[in-house]
């Protein structure tokens, strides 16, 4: 076995970490108060390489690995989870679905932008009525003569007003239930789709939420990805590896958290001492470090077998269970360890604490990933 | 035009500095080693004259053994074009000049760090430019090039100067260089390993000085608060223990 990071995987980690605690640092509070989205950051984030990472360099992509990835998407986190989930959708579902399953042509004309960030995407699965159930698909796509016509609702779409892409699931054969889903490449300014409001959300505020209406929007048929009916298999593959991105958002959640603590300790004085030195606190933080590491551990193994071509369904379903749960864990005792100061928005943790929560929630519930786990187990 | 870069492997600003051998080493195990601040800016403006056709190429070149390579790569991942390593342990600021003349001696301009964050020794840069008989400039702040003409910026007391400054050139530099160290872009990291990093044999050379000891500078002490009615005793207290009256 070999822990080590290659030499590339170190500077990208210390990109990350430079690009966070240089220039997302500046304005994060800002953003998440006002609700602004990270134009400016994204705009950078894709000079550097990061909207496209995994994505070949063929396709205009930086053609670097999960691993590299993961250390990524964790230094982001540790800042800001709202620009990162912005990264995590548009590399882990959109470009990685796209470079998996689109046709040449789809790759050509779509992939390309996406992995540059010339174009940011969205996934479209979750409905009012279809959240976890995705099988549940309310959203038609009835085939026409050269083109499909979509009509429905798709529910809490990040990127929804900032993307140029979406990537649309929607029932094509409903008497074939989840083997007639198909999924769609649809451009954004395509007639007949609608935003809802701009979802108030307890954190990741600064990205953009909405729901989205379709009502006759044409999509050409070569817009379709993969074979009829294939849509249901994409779109469970693309969260596939989907969970890794939010497992290591999670992660960089509660090592951001953990830092900001050990920080804190060690110049809070109470009873004429630094607080890390009464065995109450320091032992939260072994606690909370503990749980890092686990973390950690878990969503590189998922990511390493990825990268080697191995099965990771159950690993990164243990990844993003895991390193969700810690998430809200750790950064509940961030706020803890900082007392009342960890109560107002300067100190950053509470964000990090209202942040981590959406973790447990989207791309697959932590209910959800037991039940990945658990039927994986039970079928070996 | 060529440029090129000194650049200084130094350990992470936030490193615990600890000493082995009684004190005379700098104990470097667990170290994470990055390029000196200043060689970085210095670096960054090199890159960005170079993007906006100024000037041919950037090189970078330092002294060390082969555990500073992570350290030239990443200056290739930020936009070097390739890299110089003279192989040898780089022992005081005259030896590390006289091994970089043989690389230096083919540049228009040398941008030298005004100091490097381990032991801020500030020679380096003067030295070569005096081995090789370089014109050389000081706590240079800023560098333009314009219709072949080097414009150099200088802070000096109470304002800044501009002069111009016929190449070859050592250029001493300092914060202000550039705004802000050049992050490396995905592409760049990629492309690293892909260019030269020549490795250089160390020329006969020997080291003028020797580390006697180190010290850690004594912990802080804590804060006496005078009351405000008693001026003798802060004037008796910074007289005898702060010895600044």
């Amino acid at each position: 076995m070999n822990f080590e990071l290659t030499e590339e995987q170190i500077m990208i980690q210390q990109a990350a970490r430079d690009y966070a605690q240089r220039e997302l640092i500046q304005d994060v509070l800002e953003r998440d108060e006002k609700c602004i989205f990270p134009e400016r950051h994204v705009k950078n984030l894709s000079e550097l390489g990061f909207m496209g990472m995994m994505v070949d360099p063929e396709y205009d992509g930086a053609g670097m690995d999960t691993v590299s990835y993961v250390l990524a998407m964790e230094e982001l986190s540790k800042v800001d989870a709202s620009t990162s989930v912005i990264v995590s959708v548009n590399n882990s579902l959109v470009c990685y679905g796209l470079q998996k399953f689109g046709s040449e042509e789809q790759k050509q004309k779509y992939l390309k932008p996406l992995a540059r960030g010339d174009y940011l995407g969205a996934f479209l699965l979750s409905e009012p009525e279809a959240g976890s159930d995705a099988t549940s698909q309310r959203t038609t796509a009835e085939e026409m003569d050269d083109h499909y016509l979509l009509n429905g609702t798709k529910n809490w779409i990040t990127n929804a007003a900032s993307a140029q892409i979406y990537l649309v699931v929607a029932q094509t054969h409903p008497e074939k239930k989840h083997r007639g889903i198909n999924a769609f490449i649809v451009e954004r300014d395509s007639p007949g789709i609608s935003l809802g409001p701009h979802e108030d959300k307890m954190g990741m505020r600064s990205s953009d939420t909405h729901s989205v209406m379709f009502t006759d929007v044409k999509v050409p048929k070569e817009n379709r990805i993969g074979e009829d009916g294939f849509g249901f298999k994409f779109a469970m593959q693309a969260l596939e590896a989907g969970r890794i991105g939010i497992a290591a958002q999670a992660l960089g959640l509660a090592s951001g958290a953990l830092e900001r603590s050990v920080a804190y300790a060690k110049e809070r004085k109470a009873f004429g001492t630094e607080i890390v030195n009464h065995q109450a606190i320091a032992f939260k933080l072994a606690d909370m470090d503990l749980k890092v590491e686990n973390a950690r551990n878990l969503c590189l193994k998922a990511a390493w077998l990825k990268d080697n071509g191995k099965s990771f369904r159950k690993e990164s379903a243990y990844a993003k269970l895991y390193c969700a749960d810690i998430a809200m864990e750790v950064t509940t005792e961030a706020v803890q360890i900082h007392g009342g100061y960890g109560y107002v928005k300067e100190y950053h943790v509470e964000r990090l604490m209202r942040e981590a929560k959406l973790t447990q929630i989207y791309e697959g519930t932590s209910e959800i990933q037991k039940i990945v786990i658990s039927r994986k187990l039970l079928e070996d | 035009m060529k440029v090129l870069v000194l650049i200084s492997n130094v350990p992470d600003t936030t490193t615990k500095i600890r000493f082995t051998e009684d004190n005379t080493a700098f104990d470097s195990s667990g170290v994470q080693w990055i390029i000196n601040p200043w060689d970085e800016l210095a670096l960054t403006r090199a890159v960005e004259l170079k993007e906006a056709g100024a000037i041919e190429k950037v090189s970078v070149a330092n002294v060390g053994g082969k555990i500073t390579e992570p350290t030239l790569r990443k200056a290739l991942a930020i936009g070097a074009d390739d890299a110089f390593r003279v192989d040898a342990e780089p022992l005081d600021a005259f030896f590390v000049a006289g091994q970089l003349t043989e690389v230096a001696k083919d540049y228009d301009i040398v941008l030298a760090g005004i100091e490097a964050s381990d032991y801020n020794g500030s020679a380096v840069g003067g030295m070569l430019a005096e081995l090789l008989d370089f014109n050389s400039v000081s706590a240079v702040s800023g560098l333009n090039i314009e219709g072949g003409e080097l414009v150099i910026n200088r802070e000096i007391d109470g304002g800044s100067q501009v002069l111009s400054c016929a190449a070859p050139v050592v250029l001493i530099v300092q914060k202000g260089i550039a705004k802000e160290p050049r992050i490396p872009a995905m592409r760049g990291i990629m492309m690293a390993r892909k260019k030269p990093l020549n490795v250089i044999p160390a020329m006969d050379g020997s080291n003028k000085i020797k580390f006697v000891n180190y010290e850690m500078p004594p912990p802080k002490a804590a804060c006496k608060l005078v009351d405000e009615d008693n001026a003798k005793e802060l004037i008796a207290m910074l007289h005898e223990e702060a010895k600044v009256l």
